[in-house]
């Protein structure tokens, strides 16, 4: 089974301009409102997300973080793969805040479980939304459902939804691929420079 | 390198360069989690852990319960004063009744050296070392080490001097493992009678002048002189010791640098160090303890991982 591209680089802009569109209609100034990348691929979005509201909206300084959640997740000594842990970095309380979470894909919803267990340990907040990418439906394990989402995907549970961004892999792309490829393998080609 | 190469904790003398170094980087998001408003993870909500203490321990014994707490596992203590060791039972009966309560993990110290190793052969459960007689004390170098990377930036490179009881002490020797595996210089410096004849085997220079030693090294770890394991008398006598190897303001202070001073605890004050180098900015021994349980936190975390995968 070879690799598919679901999303090129203009429809990933596009959709990234709709979602800060969108998060813009309902928190206005972003006063009270905080975005919290999950670790490790939704904080690629996260800064996106936050790049283009400041640009196109003029919104600085918003409250943002990344929330790592391995030691929340419950497949710890399940899973056939160790898990590794990746930096938290959130520098303020969320008590009373409206958090939004920021992935890139929504599967199962286990992480965004995870996630909402582990966001307890910085405070109480006012209500969290889920913003993601992709939405793989008919996957869900959880009755879990992203707020604002940039495109909705049938997958089979053998086949991995794989983002790539300009900034790791060298091109904003949405690929399907089979589950065991490694991400080296998909990564294109650079054409040679000399 | 993701996983530990070891399925126990016995001593730093089994661990690889990665190993360390992937406690290390656990630790760092441990540390990171213990500075939270809520400063518990629920990774082993479904680990039992025993702390058998066949010794006396405030700190290590504390900084284990409070960092297997932290990762939410089920802790049971156990303390040899108060148990059954008193009526004649062996260490194996002991850890096997204690095993069949389905305990998944052991943290032991013990007046033995080499308790742990043994234990690990006989039954079926992670073995963590907190202590075994003067062998090694694996958790105390590591967050040795640790503080020094978290103070220096780096260990590789660094001029360690250990000071003091050499002879009976297990975090000299762990500490020794710990250093050199990472890249550091070794140099340890005492009483001749408490110095093994063997210390230069393991790489380590031997010094017996303390201000020379002192103005060579980068950290100077300041150990306890160990009466309690001691059958026969080292030096002539405790003011003597102080006068020769223990470190005071005015010393530290003479030197070119500025050096970081490391203690693991418990202190006598105004034995092996007096209370305002013990009390000054240069002294990192608060910071060992709360390292001590991101560490710990680290080690029993990536134990647990392995444990019936």
């Amino acid at each position: 089974m070879s690799q598919k591209m679901l999303l090129n680089s203009k429809e990933i802009n596009i959709i990234l301009r709709r979602l800060a569109c969108q998060l813009v209609e309902n928190h206005p100034n972003f006063e009270n409102t905080v975005i919290i990348g999950i670790q490790p691929r939704g904080v690629f979005l996260a800064n996106r997300i936050l790049q283009l509201l400041e640009e196109e909206y003029g919104i600085k300084n918003i409250e943002s973080g990344q929330l790592d959640i391995t030691f929340y997740r419950d497949d710890f000594r399940r899973s056939i793969k160790p898990l590794e842990a990746n930096k938290t970095k959130i520098d303020f309380i969320v008590e009373d805040k409206q958090v939004i979470f920021i992935d890139d894909v929504l599967y199962t919803g286990r992480s965004i479980r995870s996630a909402l267990t582990a966001i307890q340990s910085f405070g109480r907040p006012k209500e969290i939304e889920l913003l993601t990418l992709i939405d793989r439906r008919f996957s869900r394990h959880l009755p879990i459902q992203p707020d604002y989402n940039g495109r909705q995907v049938d997958a089979i549970n053998d086949e991995q939804v794989k983002v790539h961004w300009q900034e790791i892999h060298g091109e904003d792309a949405v690929y399907l691929l089979p589950f065991e490829k490694t991400e080296q393998e998909v990564i294109p080609q650079k054409k040679d420079t000399k | 390198m993701s996983e530990l190469s070891v399925n126990h904790l016995l001593g730093i003398k089994y661990l690889k360069k990665e190993d360390i170094n992937l406690i290390f980087k656990t630790a760092d998001h441990f540390k990171e989690v213990i500075n939270r408003p809520i400063k518990k993870v629920p990774s082993l909500r479904d680990i039992t852990i025993a702390n058998l203490f066949f010794e006396n321990s405030t700190r290590t014994r504390l900084s284990f319960e409070l960092a297997e707490k932290r990762l939410s596992a089920d802790v049971i203590n156990f303390s040899a004063a108060s148990s059954s060791v008193k009526k004649g039972e062996t260490l194996i009966d002991t850890v096997n009744n204690i095993l069949a309560m389905k305990v998944d993990m052991v943290v032991m110290r013990h007046p033995n050296p080499g308790a742990g190793i043994f234990l690990s052969k006989h039954v079926d459960a992670s073995i963590i070392n907190a202590g075994d007689g003067i062998h090694e004390h694996p958790t105390q170098a590591l967050l040795d080490s640790y503080s020094i990377r978290e103070k220096l930036g780096e260990v590789k490179g660094k001029k360690v001097l250990i000071v003091g009881d050499i002879k009976h002490s297990r975090v000299a020797l762990s500490n020794i493992f710990a250093l050199k595996l990472q890249g550091a210089e070794v140099k340890v410096c005492g009483p001749k009678t408490l110095i093994p004849k063997y210390i230069e085997s393991l790489g380590v220079s031997v010094e017996t002048n303390l201000i020379k030693a002192l103005e060579w090294c980068d950290v100077a770890n300041m150990l306890r002189v160990q009466n309690e394991r001691m059958e026969i008398s080292y030096f002539p006598t405790t003011r003597e010791y102080t006068q020769q190897f223990g470190l005071n303001k005015q010393i530290l202070d003479s030197l070119d640098k500025e050096i970081v001073v490391m203690h693991p605890g418990p202190i006598n004050r105004g034995v092996e160090i007096t209370s305002d180098v013990a009390d000054s900015k240069q002294a990192i021994i608060l910071d060992q303890v709360q390292n001590g349980v991101a560490v710990r936190m680290a080690v029993i975390y990536l134990l647990a991982s392995k444990i019936n995968r």
